[in-house]
């Protein structure tokens, strides 16, 4: 692998390099925390509106009761998916370029599923009755019926965030630990206090190492599992459009699919305003570009399958669904995502785009845009276009929905704006351990 | 055992350094060592796997996973058995020949999840326990600078031995030894 210019950065560079990222921020900093958190204050009013006066307000109505909140619940719980991705399964296979990332991904995949879990409360309504969906013990002997998707859903999502959340607070302790020892004042102490007393001695390292490769083998199926059952919720429905055994794989790799995007999304700016260029080089990038072509690929396979099944079915329903949506009220949107999810990414096939943060940051948003309006285009014009032609409806937007799911990107970036402020972004201990180790008797090994 | 022990501390640059001086007191025979490094080195960990065990940790996991599959077993069919709610019109009850009334493959995904929860839980709860954490105060070998770019051995040893594993540790390349 030809290094980057400079000689590789030493373990002190490292900490001093991560420790610096962690500096009090500048104007452009706080101008978009301020941004940011004006458009989510004008999602919570959204919301607040919606709570007061109604679910009229969100435009919902049959057939669409399922609209703008779930498909973008469905689209966070997929960008939720690159961070375990890339810190379980990057991490059994061992590679290496997933480390100056794995970081940011996994504080990207608890901010994604934290805002995907807000929508099931939103589109609920009366979210203060969402505890009816856990099974708690009352008296009139009333519990969920497990054999529901939707049940199944709510296990493995709080199971998803669970897990992420453990895996990368354990996987914080150690680099805390380095910034505990190189900060001083109240940083220090508040450090101190969460890495919990970490001292990298053996001892703790032991059991430190095993209990991380066993919480990224039980996080791998977990990965797959759990958007698969997200696509359950709409594949054991006899909707016409979303019953096929397609749906797990095709909504796994669409997960990931967008989910390297806004890693790319969250990293480029990083690795720019942080000056992270040693860590984050052009082949990290490549490898991220690589895979996004790559399950952009399978994604354009599993489209031309969902045709073929559909064409090939004879089941006159499934035809007259897919038709209307190739070329009706909602072909645009349709057309739109096969643009950016199978054109788009093609350009990838080029070692210079994938090595060009700017053409990078353009496909990542075409993706993002292209995934979002994929969950739309499988459940709104699926819904309003079922059996029975005095069912079908179009179904319109309105302000509150709006306001709302983009409020719901404010608050991501507020978290993720947040988080790198008063955490390591960067892994300090990873991204030591792919370092060639300081040896005293071979020349600084310049070849690995 | 405090009052009988001295900790004496070498302080190493290098990774090859810290090995040297690991092999040099195993041969001597000093194994009450504590070695404080910034990142798992393999080197390191190869010699101080000679006479430790491998970490329990697994054992946490895995009871922690039954746990999971067993009590999602339990939610659900007994849940099922006192709420029949019928679909496909049918609902699980108890019979003669056990249970009976409708499919059980629903409650694998329920299984699987909490297997996974509890699984990850105890795993994080077994580093927690094993690797005594967390300290409140540091421990009497320990540098700040170990979690930065130093690697040290903490040497346990009789006050009367001090100047043998000094030498030793100074020898294979230690910066800095310290009481």
């Amino acid at each position: 692998m030809s290094d980057s210019h400079a000689t590789s950065p030493t373990f002190a560079d490292v900490t001093r390099d991560v420790a610096r990222t962690l500096a009090p921020p500048g104007n452009l900093y706080f101008g978009w925390m301020s941004v940011v958190a004006l458009i989510l204050t004008a999602g919570i009013v959204a919301w607040t509106g919606q709570i007061w006066w109604g679910m009229g307000m969100a435009g919902k109505r049959v057939p669409q009761m399922w609209a703008m909140y779930i498909t973008s619940f469905v689209f966070w719980i997929g960008i939720g998916h690159a961070g375990t991705l890339i810190s379980a399964i990057l991490y059994l296979f061992r590679a290496r370029w997933r480390t100056s990332i794995y970081r940011a991904a996994e504080a990207m995949t608890i901010f994604a599923v934290m805002t995907a879990g807000l929508f099931p409360l939103i589109h609920a309504g009366r979210m203060w009755f969402a505890y009816y969906l856990l099974p708690y013990p009352n008296q009139r002997d009333l519990w969920p019926n497990f054999r529901s998707p939707l049940v199944w859903d709510v296990f493995a999502i709080s199971t998803y965030l669970s897990i992420s959340t453990v895996f990368f607070i354990v996987g914080l302790v150690p680099d805390i630990a380095a910034l505990r020892d190189v900060s001083s004042g109240w940083r220090r102490r508040i450090y101190a206090m969460l890495a919990l007393g970490w001292e990298g001695a053996d001892s703790q390292w032991r059991h430190y190492r095993r209990a991380y490769g066993l919480l990224a083998s039980l996080a791998t199926p977990l990965v797959l599992s759990v958007h698969s059952v997200v696509s359950w919720d709409f594949a054991m429905a006899l909707v016409p459009g979303w019953h096929s055994t397609l749906f797990a794989p095709f909504f796994v790799d669409g997960a990931i699919f967008s989910g390297f995007a806004m890693v790319l999304i969250l990293v480029l700016p990083m690795r720019h305003f942080f000056g992270l260029h040693t860590y984050i080089q052009e082949k990290h990038l490549d490898a991220m570009g690589k895979l996004i072509l790559v399950t952009g690929l399978v994604l354009t396979y599993f489209y031309l399958c969902e045709i073929f099944t559909t064409l090939y079915s004879g089941d006159d329903i499934d035809k007259a669904s897919l038709f209307w949506k190739v070329t009706k009220t909602y072909a645009w949107a349709l057309w739109l995502m096969y643009f950016c999810n199978c054109v788009s990414p093609l350009i990838l096939f080029w070692k210079a785009a994938r090595t060009s943060p700017v053409v990078l940051y353009v496909v990542s948003i075409l993706v993002l845009i292209g995934m979002w309006f994929e969950r739309f285009n499988i459940i709104v014009p699926s819904l309003g276009h079922d059996f029975y032609p005095y069912t079908w409806g179009i179904f319109y937007p309105s302000p509150t929905d709006t306001m709302i799911v983009i409020g719901s990107f404010a608050w991501f970036f507020l978290l993720f704006l947040g988080f790198i402020r008063v955490m390591p972004s960067l892994s300090v201990v990873e991204v030591k351990e792919t370092l060639p180790p300081p040896m005293k008797d071979k020349a600084h090994g310049s070849h690995h | 055992m405090a009052a009988t022990t001295e900790t004496l501390v070498g302080v190493f640059a290098h990774v090859d350094t810290t090995v040297r001086a690991l092999e040099e007191l195993w041969a001597k025979g000093y194994h009450d060592v504590t070695v404080y490094t910034p990142v798992p080195v393999h080197e390191i960990e190869e010699v101080l796997e000679r006479d430790r065990p491998l970490s329990r940790v697994r054992l946490f996991t895995l009871l922690g996973g039954l746990t999971g599959i067993v009590s999602a077993f339990l939610l659900t069919i007994w849940t099922s058995l006192v709420w029949g709610l019928v679909t496909g019109g049918k609902y699980l009850q108890l019979a003669p020949e056990g249970i009976v009334g409708a499919s059980l493959p629903p409650f694998f995904i329920i299984a699987f999840e909490l297997m996974v929860l509890f699984g990850g839980i105890a795993t994080v709860i077994g580093m927690v326990v094993l690797g005594r954490l967390p300290r409140f105060r540091p421990s009497r070998g320990f540098d700040p600078r170990f979690t930065n770019d130093r690697f040290g051995i903490a040497v346990h040893c009789a006050p009367e031995r001090s100047t043998s594993v000094r030498e030793i540790l100074r020898e294979a390349g230690a910066e800095d030894v310290r009481a």
